[in-house]
Formats: C-alpha cells, sequence, structure tokens
C-alpha cells in the first residue's frame, strides 16, 4: 500500500503559476537576431592580439586619434545640446507657421547618408561655399580639413538625435507644472530653467548620450569634410578604415578600444539616465 | 495669517478697504460648443465656492482669473485694477492645483520660496520667507522634504504656502480636496477652513462636492452650463435651492410651479399639485427632503394632504437608508428604512402611495 504523505504547505515557488511556453515562430528568430548582434563583438574578441595589446594601444598615432576623437565628439555633444534643447522646445512648446517642415528639416541628417552630408557641408561652409566664402573674405576662416570641421560633421549627424530625444521628452512633459510656475510669477525663461528643463533632465541625457556615441563613430561626413590628416582630423573610426587597410591587427586593437569606451560610458550612466532611451 | 498688498505693487490698491477692493469679474470664454459666461464677485477676506458638475465650466473660470485662459469677452478686475489681459505671470493671484504640482525636484522649502524668488528676492530671504509659512503650516520638519515623501494633507499645506508666498490678492483653490482619500478630507476640510478664514486676500475656490462648498465658502456660486444659475451663501442655497442639480446636491425633492394660497400647480402635461402649509402666490419653488416621504402599498387613511400614486423605478442604498425612487406624474425620491422595504415587499416597476405632510414642504418665491 502506497503511503500517503500528509498534505503540507508548498513552498512559495511551487505555487506560482506557470506561465506558457514562449512560441517558437516568436522565439527562434529572437534568439537569430540576438546572436546576429552579439557575434560580430565574439569575433573582435577572438581576434583581438591580446599579446601585443599594450605597445599598440601607446602607439603616438592611437593615442592621437583617441584623444581627438574623445575631445571632438564631446565638444560637438557641448554644442548640440546648447542648440538643440532651445530647438527641441521651439518645436515643441510654440506655434509658427511651417513647424511641420522644420520639424522635417531636423530629421533629415537622420536620414541621408553622411558622405551625403559631408558633401553637403563643403559645399556650404567649404572655401567657395555659400556661406564659407564670407567666413573666408570677411574672417579668413577657413574651415574644412580642420578639427572645427571634424566637430561641425559631427554636431551635423548627431544633433537630431538630440533634438528628437529632447521633444519628445518635452511633449512628454507635464505642462500644468509650467503653469503652476507662471502663476507663481515665473517668466517664460525661468519657467524654462527651473521647471522645464529639470523636468526633461532625463531626455536631455539620453539624447546628448545618444549624440555623443552617434558623434564618436562619425566616419563619412569627417572624412568628406574634414578629411584624414592624421593628428589633427583623423579621428578613431578613420583611423580604423586605414588601419585596415596596412595592418589588420591595429584596426582590431582600435575597434577594441572604441568597443570599450562606448561600453564604459553606457553602463555608467545606464543605471541614471539612460532608462529614458 | 496677514498677506498683503499685491506682488506687483500696482495691482495692490489701497489694500482692502476700498469700494474696488477684492474681485470683480464678468467671465466670459467661448470654446466651440461650449460657451462659459459668469459673473464672479468676492470681497477680501472672503471666500466664495463655485460649485458645479463636470463640464460646468468651473475649472475654466479659475483658469481664467489665473491667467492661464483668455477671455473672449468680459474683464477682471482686481482690487480696482483691471487684469484682464496681464499675464498670468504678473497677476497677483496665487493659485492651488488640484493634484498640487509641486515640483518634484525641489524640496518643501525651495517649492515655496519659488514665488519670492521669481519676484527677485535673494535666496537666503526666499528661504526666509518660505520657513516661516511652513512653520506656520506645521510643516517646520518637513521643509526639507521632496514633495513624492509628503502624505495628501501635507502637500495640500505646501502649495497652499507656495501659493501664498507670492502675497495674492486673490487666491484660486481648484478642487482642493479631490485629490485627497476619504480619511484625509474630513479632517484637511475643517483644516483648511481655518487657514482659509486667517487670510485677507479674496478666495475663489471651486468644488462639485456640496459638502466642501458648504464647510469651506462664506458663498457659493452654483455653476451650470457656463452659467450661473445660483448664488448666496451657504445655508440658503441649501434651504432653497433653484435647480435639479442643487437639489440634488442637498438632498431635496424640487419642483418649480404656480402658487394659489396653500396650493402649488407643479409640473407640465400630467399637472400635479402640492399642497404647502404657508400662503404664497406667483411663481415660487417648492421643496421637501426624500426622508418626509413616507411610501404605502394601499391607500392610508387619516389626512396627509400630498399623496400621490407612483411606480417605483428603482431602489439604492443610501447611507443606513434606501431611497427609492419613484416616477409616474410627479417624480420624487424618498427615503425609507431598509425593515420598511423589507416589510412592504417594494420592488421596482410596482405601484405605491406616496405621502408628504404639508408642513414638510418648503415654498419660495423662484
Amino acid at each position: 500500500m502506497a503511503r500517503v504523505s500528509p498534505p503540507s504547505e508548498p513552498a512559495a515557488g511551487r505555487l506560482r503559476v506557470r506561465a506558457g511556453r514562449s512560441p517558437w515562430p516568436l522565439l527562434v528568430p529572437a534568439l537569430a537576431g540576438l546572436a546576429f548582434l552579439v557575434l560580430p563583438f565574439a569575433g573582435l574578441l577572438a581576434r583581438a592580439p591580446w599579446s601585443t595589446l599594450g605597445t599598440r594601444l601607446l602607439m603616438p598615432e592611437v593615442r592621437g586619434a583617441l584623444w581627438l576623437s574623445l575631445t571632438t565628439a564631446t565638444a560637438a555633444t557641448g554644442v548640440a545640446v546648447l542648440l538643440g534643447v532651445p530647438l527641441a522646445w521651439l518645436l515643441a512648446r510654440t506655434e509658427f507657421p511651417g513647424r511641420r517642415l522644420v520639424r522635417a528639416l531636423v530629421t533629415v541628417p537622420l536620414v541621408i547618408p553622411p558622405v551625403v552630408g559631408g558633401v553637403a557641408l563643403l559645399l556650404a561652409l567649404g572655401r567657395r561655399g555659400l556661406v564659407g566664402r564670407y567666413l573666408d573674405a570677411w574672417f579668413g576662416l577657413t574651415l574644412p580639413f580642420t578639427p572645427a570641421a571634424v566637430v561641425i560633421a559631427q554636431v551635423f549627424v548627431a544633433m537630431p538625435f538630440l533634438v528628437i530625444s529632447v521633444e519628445g521628452a518635452l511633449r512628454g512633459a507635464d505642462r500644468r507644472y509650467e503653469e503652476a510656475a507662471a502663476t507663481l510669477g515665473a517668466s517664460r525663461a525661468v519657467v524654462f530653467r527651473r521647471v522645464t528643463l529639470p523636468m526633461v533632465g532625463p531626455g536631455v541625457v539620453a539624447g546628448a548620450v545618444l549624440a555623443w556615441a552617434r558623434a564618436l563613430g562619425e566616419f563619412g561626413a569627417t572624412i568628406t569634410f574634414a578629411g584624414n590628416f592624421p593628428g589633427r582630423t583623423q579621428t578613431m573610426p578613420l583611423a580604423v578604415y586605414l588601419a585596415m587597410q596596412q595592418s589588420p591587427e591595429s584596426a582590431i586593437v582600435l575597434s577594441l578600444v572604441l568597443l570599450a569606451v562606448s561600453l564604459v560610458i553606457l553602463v555608467a550612466l545606464r543605471d541614471r539616465w539612460v532608462g529614458a532611451l | 495669517m496677514t498677506v498683503r498688498a499685491g506682488r506687483d505693487g500696482g495691482a495692490g490698491g489701497d489694500g482692502g478697504a476700498g469700494p474696488d477692493a477684492g474681485l470683480d469679474a464678468r467671465l466670459a470664454v467661448d470654446r466651440g460648443a461650449f460657451r462659459l459666461d459668469a459673473g464672479l464677485r468676492a470681497r477680501p477676506g472672503e471666500v466664495v465656492a463655485v460649485l458645479g458638475p463636470n463640464g460646468s465650466g468651473k475649472s475654466t473660470a479659475l483658469r481664467a482669473l489665473a491667467g492661464l485662459e483668455s477671455l473672449s469677452a468680459g474683464r477682471i478686475v482686481l482690487d480696482g485694477c483691471d487684469i484682464t489681459v496681464v499675464p498670468a505671470e504678473r497677476r497677483p493671484v496665487g493659485m492651488v492645483f488640484q493634484d498640487y504640482l509641486l515640483f518634484g525636484h525641489l524640496s518643501a522649502l525651495d517649492n515655496v520660496a519659488f514665488g519670492p524668488r521669481c519676484a527677485g528676492a535673494k535666496r537666503a530671504e526666499a528661504r526666509a520667507q518660505a520657513a516661516e509659512l511652513l512653520e506656520r503650516m506645521g510643516l517646520a520638519e518637513h521643509a526639507s522634504a521632496r514633495p513624492r515623501a509628503l502624505s495628501g494633507g501635507q502637500a495640500q499645506r505646501v502649495a497652499l504656502a507656495r501659493a501664498l508666498a507670492v502675497r495674492p490678492r486673490l487666491l484660486l483653490l481648484d478642487e482642493p480636496l479631490a485629490a485627497l482619500d476619504v480619511h484625509a478630507r474630513a479632517s484637511v476640510r475643517s483644516e483648511l477652513r481655518r487657514r482659509l478664514a486667517e487670510l485677507d486676500c479674496a478666495t475663489v475656490l471651486v468644488t462639485h462636492d456640496p459638502l466642501d462648498a458648504m464647510v469651506l465658502a462664506d458663498r457659493i456660486t452654483v455653476l451650470e452650463s457656463g452659467r450661473v444659475v445660483q448664488e448666496g451663501p451657504p445655508g440658503e442655497v441649501a434651504q432653497h435651492p433653484r435647480t435639479g442639480y442643487v437639489a440634488r446636491l442637498v438632498g431635496l425633492n424640487l419642483y418649480r410651479g404656480t402658487a394659489r394660497g396653500a396650493r402649488v400647480a407643479v409640473g407640465g402635461a400630467a399637472q400635479a399639485e402640492v399642497f404647502v402649509s404657508e400662503q404664497c402666490a406667483g411663481e415660487v419653488f417648492v421643496a421637501f427632503p426624500p426622508r418626509a416621504v413616507a411610501l404605502y402599498r394601499e391607500r392610508p387613511d387619516g389626512t396627509p394632504r400630498n399623496l400621490w400614486r407612483l411606480r417605483i423605478d428603482g431602489v439604492e442604498r443610501f447611507g443606513d437608508q434606501v431611497r427609492v425612487h419613484l416616477d409616474g406624474h410627479f417624480p420624487l425620491l424618498a427615503d425609507i428604512t431598509p425593515e420598511a422595504l423589507a416589510d412592504m415587499r417594494l420592488s421596482g416597476g410596482m405601484r405605491v402611495w406616496a405621502a408628504v405632510k404639508a408642513t414638510e414642504v418648503r415654498c419660495y418665491p423662484a
């Protein structure tokens, strides 16, 4: 005769209602997609020349390119925030004729190939360009093929990310707080600075991180508008491309450095800010 | 508490003594199919409640007073100064919003100091003022708390302190108790009443809760579909409602009719007569509370002079009573005990006799 165990309270874990199994038509493509995104990095790590990593990293070209990339991407992000946040405010908070058109124009750099952007920048700001000829004639200022051109190219491709992110945050923010501030005597400028900006802060930071990452990776517009002069306009992506022609191992090292920098930024900001992404 | 002088100086006028002192406004706002057209007055120190159902335009009226909504016609005069087109930030008006809208990134103290800072006070000075206001509100120990750490009642006091910190000549409160749970509401209501009574600025609050209006206000303005339908002290409004909405709010059966002596002819096609105990003449309202109605299955003996045969339309629980909705040529509400309901085995669709003593019926000129 089988022994019947007395009914006892099951452990809490056993009481959980079991969810149905994930259906394979979703699961298989999902895993394939994940593999597609992760595998290239595995390749990068597998082929990395770990033994010579240290000496390669200390090469002056690498350090120069890395330093240039970090400083220009950061400067470009700064410019994008200074110009982009007010632009986002204009798009989200004011009504003016042609607002939809302006919004569409802002997103153009997101969709055009960066090389085309570089050509356009050259035609506008080049020495014979639409605006550039006056910069040259009046101020003796020549932008193309300078570090400033690197920053301009990066701002051009990265600012739309910031504008879109901040505009979304502004639209999502509860405008009644701004009204409350107005009843307390705050002018529109004060409302923006003391109420609106703190409310959309996470959106601004998320947009700035996106913009920084985009600027750091910028290639097409940079090489077209700023050229590829080591120490002056050769950023990390350009250096990677060039190295790939001559010594693929150097390219791998440079790629690893870029990957590490990106990951460090992402991880450092993730908990505090990038949740808004 | 003394809160004096308009914050932009010029609007202060004579600070509450002259004949122009306080609020005198006619607010007309057109918004498609909806039109608000209401007159509002409030003397310094007076609390006026705008009472109305959802969509009656009461929030629009308040927003117009605050300068958050433009008028299509009318004007707003505060202490003798026309502020109709003055932008919100330059009006000597403080507002407490329904869900308070305290700035989440600032402490309670900095929320209160926000207004004085905007008015140009130095940081330390603004904070000192704010600390004093919070102290008076009994919130000294919560000064450094973030709004989300405050209870509903505390948040409301911070919001009130924040609005008062700008030394308004007109204080606006939008549904001041709606964001509180039922338990907190009673205590916060009586506390708010005490605080409002201490103010010497004009106060306008909007609410859809008759109890809030009765307790907090010196005068009630009833708004329906954008128009003022009744105005008066709370007692007067409660005793003598002039629309079905107010009557339902204060729990009265209300009819409009023509009086001749002690009889009032009520209603349209199906004429009914209501007997009252006093003599009246002309257009009148007659009103009686649902608990004055007695129900019978058989025609009662004796002499209740008001007796109607009506159909039961519905029955609902109402406090410890049962509210019976009666339909027919003279629709009315009757409150009876659950025992009576069970004894008579009343149910929907049944025809019953409803009786009301003439002495229970109030009659007043329309």
